[in-house]
């Protein structure tokens, strides 16, 4: 038995050290950002922690457009959250508990929206944003983003599992389809709502190309947009840029690791997979 | 008009109420699908419908053309270099898919072997790459494999005997970008295999164990078939993920070095954004959007097929 237990050891050890030389990239970024530029020329960046330099991140911080990204991320990637959530919620109520001509076809249309690429519409995207005089715009960048078919797939599902007897007490006591929404079904499912908030902001935040294409001055950037526009403007500058990666990462880094369950429960749940 | 029975009264009340029940449903429904429906139809159906309609001009980015019917399909028919970027993309696809599939299964059995605090941390260790902006993820990977001080440059020289600037390297090029990319993606496979895992019944295992069967065989014969559906589900979300390649080689390599990493979606860019041929551009597009829907019809078909067995 102690034999055993010494394998499981062992197993759990040599999974664990897998797991920090994949996680290794990070702590380089880590490491570099913390030292002078001039250290990591000579004698390049160390293995350990020994200088704690933040110089890197104060020129970063004051030198670049960040603070700006920062404002433009949070503000286009929530927006675009609630938008999702609230009008994905009430057509899918409408598909999961209403009778209504066109229902079917509604409902096929969101599934069969998975299947198209959406970068391939990205032309057609910029086309229609410029007619409506939106390029370079927070709207600009927020509008097309509002397509997340699979929001609506999943709460209508959710809301299929909710038993009908509900529904009908709350309409004997007076209350609308509005009020069964949002005094019912919502918040029996906050678990969802709180899943697919995360997974819409996490991908609107991340988000590269759409807001590349889109935004075409510095200051209406977003952070994954923006960060490569100070590459060529430092020059060589690796302190400065692992800072500017890190700093550009943290708000997902530190997000993630506060909400680490919802993250993966929204994961699967996106890709149709109960956990 | 005839007179109306009293007793026909309460039944005709009740018919009202239903038809009136009936129009306030279709109100409701209306108010509720309507923003979900104008922005579904306006950011999403119309530039569908436009950027078939596209295809068949000769339009610039900006602006009106001209209708020139196949002529947009016929100049790609002949056009080498997209069918260079049609074989990167599939090369990046043979680079990818397959391997990450494989790595991510083999993180999932490891991971769901641990307990408890232990399995949560090296989870977290697997995952938290997926969650960057992608970047953030090419400015690490470009530091580690910087040609002058690159950390990874003496594993790449203990190899080949030399530093090579990998993404300034023709052959070096897509296979780098492939490993940035696994490294980038993979937590996501690894949690939906190790939700598969977490669903096959442990006693399955039990009584495999007490016939006397291998490791090997309790995986072959309990873990493979029963994981399977998971398994197909990764292999075809990372075909198309794949196969939509654009953001890791913009900003690694821009498509070069001779095109080596040049692909559909880095035609599509620079046709319609730096060449400014709109239609030319949503030609290439369609070509990708047929290829995407074909390959979820067919993943959509298997799958089918597979649940009738």
């Amino acid at each position: 038995m102690t034999a055993k237990r010494a394998r499981n050891f062992a197993f759990s050890g040599i999974v664990l050290i897998a797991a920090c030389i994949w996680i290794f990239p990070l702590y380089w970024a880590l490491t570099t950002s913390l030292r002078s530029e001039n250290r990591i020329v000579s004698d390049g960046a160390g293995w350990l922690i020994d200088e704690l330099n933040f110089s890197a991140y104060a020129q970063v911080l004051s030198n670049s457009k960040l603070p700006v990204w920062y404002l433009n991320s949070v503000g286009t990637s929530l927006i675009i959250t609630v938008i999702v959530l609230v009008t994905g919620m009430m057509c899918a109520y409408a598909l999961s508990q209403l009778r209504f001509p066109g229902r079917q076809t509604l409902y096929l249309l969101v599934v069969a929206s998975f299947m198209v690429p959406v970068p391939a519409l990205y032309v057609a995207q910029f086309v229609l944003m410029n007619d409506l005089g939106l390029v370079n715009t927070w709207w600009g960048i927020i509008l097309p983003q509002l397509i997340v078919p699979v929001v609506v797939i999943v709460y209508k599902q959710f809301f299929d599992a909710i038993p009908r007897e509900m529904r009908e007490a709350v309409l004997l006591d007076g209350g609308g389809e509005f009020t069964l929404l949002f005094k019912l079904y919502v918040p029996l499912n906050w678990g969802i709502t709180a899943a697919l908030g995360i997974i819409t902001f996490i991908s609107a935040w991340n988000n590269f190309f759409w807001p590349f294409l889109v935004s075409t001055s510095e200051g209406m950037m977003t952070i994954p947009v923006g960060i490569t526009q100070v590459n060529d403007s430092f020059g060589v500058a690796y302190a400065r840029m692992m800072a500017l990666a890190l700093l550009a990462a943290a708000p997902v880094i530190i997000g993630y690791l506060i909400f680490q369950k919802r993250v993966t429960e929204a994961v699967m749940i996106s890709a149709g997979v109960k956990g | 008009m005839p007179p109306v029975h009293p007793l026909d009264r309460p039944e005709r009340e009740a018919e009202m109420s239903h038809s009136n029940r009936r129009n306030r449903e279709l109100r409701a429904a209306a108010l509720l699908v309507a923003p979900f429906v104008f922005v579904f139809a306006v950011f999403f159906l119309y530039p569908t419908y436009k950027v078939v309609a596209l295809s068949f001009t000769d339009a610039p980015l900006i602006g009106e053309g001209t209708w020139v019917g196949l002529e947009n399909y016929a100049k790609l028919l002949g056009d080498r270099l997209f069918y260079t970027s049609l074989w990167n993309n599939f090369y990046f696809v043979l680079l990818t898919v397959i391997p990450t599939t494989v790595i991510a299964l083999m993180i999932a059995l490891s991971v769901s072997k641990l307990k408890g605090r232990m399995q949560a941390l090296v989870l977290t260790l697997f995952f938290l790459p997926y969650v960057l902006p992608v970047s953030v993820v090419t400015m690490i990977w470009a530091w580690m494999l910087d040609f002058q001080f690159g950390i990874l440059q003496p594993l790449i020289a203990a190899v080949t005997g030399k530093a090579v600037p990998v993404f300034k390297n023709p052959h070096w090029v897509m296979p780098m970008i492939a490993v940035v990319t696994v490294w980038w993606t993979n937590g996501f496979n690894v949690l939906l295999l190790i939700a598969g895992l977490r669903n096959i019944p442990e006693d399955l295992y039990e009584a495999a164990a007490l016939d006397g069967a291998t490791p090997w065989q309790r995986f072959w014969r309990v873990t493979w078939p029963l994981l399977w559906p998971i398994i197909s589900l990764v292999l075809t979300l990372q075909l198309i993920l794949q196969l939509k390649l654009f953001d890791q080689v913009y900003l690694l390599s821009n498509g070069g070095p001779f095109n080596q990493s040049y692909v559909v979606l880095m035609q599509m860019y620079r046709e319609a954004f730096q060449l400014n041929h709109g239609g030319y551009a949503s030609a290439i597009a369609m070509v990708l959007f047929l290829v995407i829907v074909i390959v979820s019809v067919l993943q959509f078909q298997l799958l089918r097929i597979g649940g009738r067995k």
